[in-house]
């Protein structure tokens, strides 16, 4: 790669506006991601009733929910960032899809596995190879390809463009997660809070859920715009050696 | 408390999803600004070592955008 070539690359992958915007939103984004947190945290352990099926198990619930809310909000904007970087090529959009890769990862696994904590005294089984668990299994493996892909390429730009193919043809995934609970019988419950008719769930269950989910969301937000930072910093280091190894050369 | 502590008869279970979560967020958190921390002193040190002329053609956009 050429100085000049390197040069340009970097005038794409170091957008210092956003790196200003992102710089002054950061403190105050952790500040309401903690309270909202606490808050959620407060009512979900020592200020809501447990379930008069459920018991004290209802409490995996406000993990749980949010948790596979951002799975599935994560795959989102990775398959929206990536259709922006392909069809616009939009500097930030690559970089905003990659960094979305680990955190929907993370919570993805964290709905398997406390859903598997809340199956086996509810259902009386850690899994069962229904439509909703599988296709939730799916999206994580689809997380982990993403991310393999990134990491087996060299170049971000080539590396960009496949991992962009990849997430899109996943995509498919999202509303069939979404949807899996109507078009199959499943050990799975439908859903009871985004409904046409309305939430079903009580109250006093709805509030620490929803707070638990802003709370979440919050999170997601903010460690997408971190990793976003250090990614782009990544980039210009990358393009710091590219022209120190030119300027050695010449 | 105990009773708290004890959900239940679900202690195992429930405790079990609080801790794991907290796990696996802190994680995420710790290793998200770790490498933020490294690629920017990293950047900062490069960009020192290249001097201002490198400095200058490596991050154009900073003066067109202001």
């Amino acid at each position: 790669m050429s100085l000049t070539a390197a040069q340009k690359f970097h005038a794409y992958a170091n957008p210092a506006r956003f790196m200003a915007l992102s710089d002054r939103l950061l403190a105050p984004l952790w500040a309401l991601t903690l309270l909202t947190l606490g808050a959620g945290l407060w009512f979900a352990l020592f200020n809501s009733p447990p379930d008069y099926q459920q018991g004290e198990t209802v409490r995996i619930m406000y993990v749980h929910v949010p948790s596979a809310w951002l799975a599935m909000l994560g795959y989102s904007v990775m398959a929206l960032a990536s259709a922006v970087a392909l069809i616009f090529r939009h500097p930030l959009a690559d970089v905003a899809a990659k960094s979305a890769a680990p955190i929907g990862a993370a919570f993805t696994f964290l709905a398997l596995a406390t859903g598997s904590l809340w199956g086996k005294p509810m259902w009386g089984t850690w899994w069962e190879w229904d439509a909703r668990m599988t296709s939730v299994l799916v999206l994580f493996f689809l997380y982990l390809g993403y991310m393999a892909l990134w990491a087996t390429i060299e170049d971000p730009l080539r590396a960009a463009r496949a991992a962009a193919v990849l997430a899109l043809a996943g995509a498919i995934n999202i509303p069939v997660i979404r949807y899996s609970v109507v078009w199959w019988n499943t050990l799975h419950q439908p859903a009871s809070v985004f409904r046409m008719d309305g939430p079903t769930i009580a109250p006093a269950m709805l509030l620490p859920l929803g707070l638990m989910a802003a709370g979440f969301t919050l999170l997601f937000f903010t460690l997408h715009l971190v990793r976003m930072r250090a990614e782009i910093m990544r980039r210009r280091v990358r393009n710091l050696r590219l022209a120190r190894a030119d300027e050695g050369e010449a | 408390m105990a009773e708290f502590f004890h959900m239940g008869g679900y202690a195992a279970y429930v405790w079990t999803c609080y801790g794991l979560a907290a796990a696996v967020v802190a994680a995420l958190v710790w290793q998200s600004l770790s490498d933020w921390r490294r690629q920017s002193s990293l950047a900062d040190k490069l960009e020192k070592a290249a001097g201002g002329r490198v400095r200058r053609a490596a991050a154009p956009a900073r003066e067109d955008d202001r």
